[in-house]
């Protein structure tokens, strides 16, 4: 039997809650001297990265690490070879090296799904696209928690690029299972065309959503996979969309800004709010190795998969 | 249930427990000279809540407040690939630390040894001890391990067949050890102490 992470559609209520629940008990081993358990001795971790990351790469290389487990770094970056005869190489490459889990981040959506069928270890999706991005929202959801103390019946507004947002999509989906309600906002041309059928509200008016939200996370405006005009310029989406210090004062004392990073301050994130102390933008990092350590444990720890899907 | 299953005798009532732990604050303040520089940790769930209640017998005899923590050991087992990836337990170290302390480690069972030599290595992570006792509240025999308790509420001789669950009002509602024998055991192991499953 193998268990992956692909989706955070796949977690129940129960397996999600465990994640976070583990994730609590190990963000003590981070405030000790030795950060370091031997739970993984001898197994491996192959992180095969096929786009640029840095935070996400370097937060499941430490998670593994403090784990002990062996981590193989594999960037595939600059490959010729054509798409998916290389992910299926890369993939018996994989089996050859005898890989107990492999974290992949992709480009094409699917990748991940694709690449569970060819290796015998578990698959955590770190990315796959503007699919998803599971463990994303598992550390966004374990942030909120640790703030507000809750999950359950929060409100919290994601704002901005939904259509190419992995991270948007995966929380839409934990967070529904969680319990908490999730407002989409973004202007028409930034969400996706099923939105209506994710089990959440959208917006196309930030103001309005602003006051009612506990938790609003702003998403990165992803210059790099717009290939069209989505807007007329940065300055309107900035001044429609963006969270500047005017927003800022109108929520409610207790609510908190979240960014999955990296941010581009000044435009949908004023650098005022960013650095604020009810921003959880550093906390986010930090969460990212607890939250992430908690899945390779429960995947590989045992005998066999303690979440996730059967395949 | 039938008579031949229901097979569980209780060895260990409230008012005995009670007795085993007042004797072991007793002694621990004996052997360790009134309890200075002693830290109580007890290992998850059971164990913990003996630490507590030791370290308040300890208070009320001779008003010496001992720190008391937990230590959990599931990520130190040397059996985790025998079964699914287990939940947590709570650690919690006194701010104290442990450093230069005499660490009196709390279980509620002991059996094969395995527990304690996880929580040794365990230890071994958040500090270094002057010295490490074992406290048990039972001694079931059937070591694997050279390993042996410093304060022992009742060894109970017990056969490889048996079970031995102990309940306690703060998690169970009522004090009691109780002797499972082989049929009934496997009945109750849905409910029972998965820390007895394991081994």
């Amino acid at each position: 039997m193998k268990s992956h992470l692909i989706s955070a559609g796949d977690l129940s209520r129960d397996d999600a809650l465990l994640i976070l629940d583990t994730a609590e008990e190990l963000a003590r081993v981070s405030e000790r001297s030795i950060k370091k358990l031997p739970t993984l001795r001898g197994r491996t971790v192959v992180n095969l990265f096929f786009e640029d990351s840095t935070r996400t790469r370097i937060s499941f290389e430490a998670a593994a690490k403090r784990l002990s487990a062996d981590v193989i770094n594999f960037s595939a970056k600059g490959s010729s070879v054509s798409k998916g005869e290389s992910l299926k190489d890369t993939a018996l490459t994989l089996e050859a090296m005898g890989a107990d889990a492999v974290v992949i981040r992709h480009p094409a959506s699917g990748a991940p799904h694709r690449l569970a069928t060819w290796v015998r270890g578990s698959v955590v999706n770190a990315g796959d696209g503007t699919h998803e991005h599971p463990t994303q929202a598992l550390l966004d959801a374990f942030s909120m928690r640790r703030r507000l103390g809750r999950l359950e019946g929060l409100k919290v507004a994601v704002v901005g690029d939904v259509l190419h947002s992995r991270v948007a999509r995966s929380n839409v989906l934990l967070l529904h299972t969680l319990g908490a309600e999730v407002t989409l906002v973004a202007p028409p041309t930034l969400l996706p065309v099923s939105v209506e059928t994710w089990p959440c509200q959208v917006s196309y008016d930030l103001d309005a959503v602003l006051p009612k939200s506990d938790v609003v996370m702003m998403l990165r405006v992803q210059l790099e996979r717009m290939n069209a005009a989505y807007f007329p310029s940065a300055r309107e989406y900035s001044r429609r969309y963006g969270l500047d210090r005017d927003r800022f004062a109108r929520l409610h004392d207790d609510a908190i800004v979240m960014h999955p990073g990296p941010m581009n301050r000044g435009m949908e994130i004023s650098a005022e709010v960013a650095d604020s102390r009810r921003s959880t933008v550093t906390e986010q990092v930090a969460n990212g190795v607890t939250v992430r350590m908690a899945v390779l444990y429960l995947l590989l720890g045992g005998s066999e998969p303690a979440i996730g899907g059967a395949e | 249930m039938s008579d031949a299953r229901n097979q569980a005798r209780a060895v260990l009532e409230g008012p005995d427990i009670h007795r085993a732990l007042t004797r072991i604050a007793h002694e621990i303040l004996e052997r360790t000279k009134g309890a200075q520089s002693v830290v109580l940790l007890g290992i998850p769930t059971r164990g913990a809540t003996l630490a507590r209640r030791i370290a308040e017998r300890i208070a009320q005899f001779e008003g010496v407040k001992v720190p008391v923590g937990a230590i959990d050991i599931t990520m130190y087992r040397d059996d985790l690939r025998m079964r699914p990836a287990r939940p947590l337990g709570r650690t919690e170290l006194p701010a104290e630390g442990v450093d230069g302390r005499t660490v009196v480690l709390v279980d509620d069972v002991l059996y094969s040894g395995r527990t304690v030599r996880a929580a040794l290595d365990a230890l071994n992570d958040v500090g270094r001890p002057r010295a490490v006792q074992l406290a048990t509240l039972v001694d079931r025999g059937h070591r694997e391990l050279p390993i042996r308790a410093d304060y022992v509420g009742k060894n109970l001789p017990t056969s490889k067949t048996e079970k031995v669950k102990v309940f306690l009002e703060e998690t169970d509602g009522r004090d009691a050890v109780v002797l499972i024998r082989e049929d009934a055991a496997r009945d109750t192991q849905h409910s029972g102490d998965s820390k007895e499953d394991a081994r």
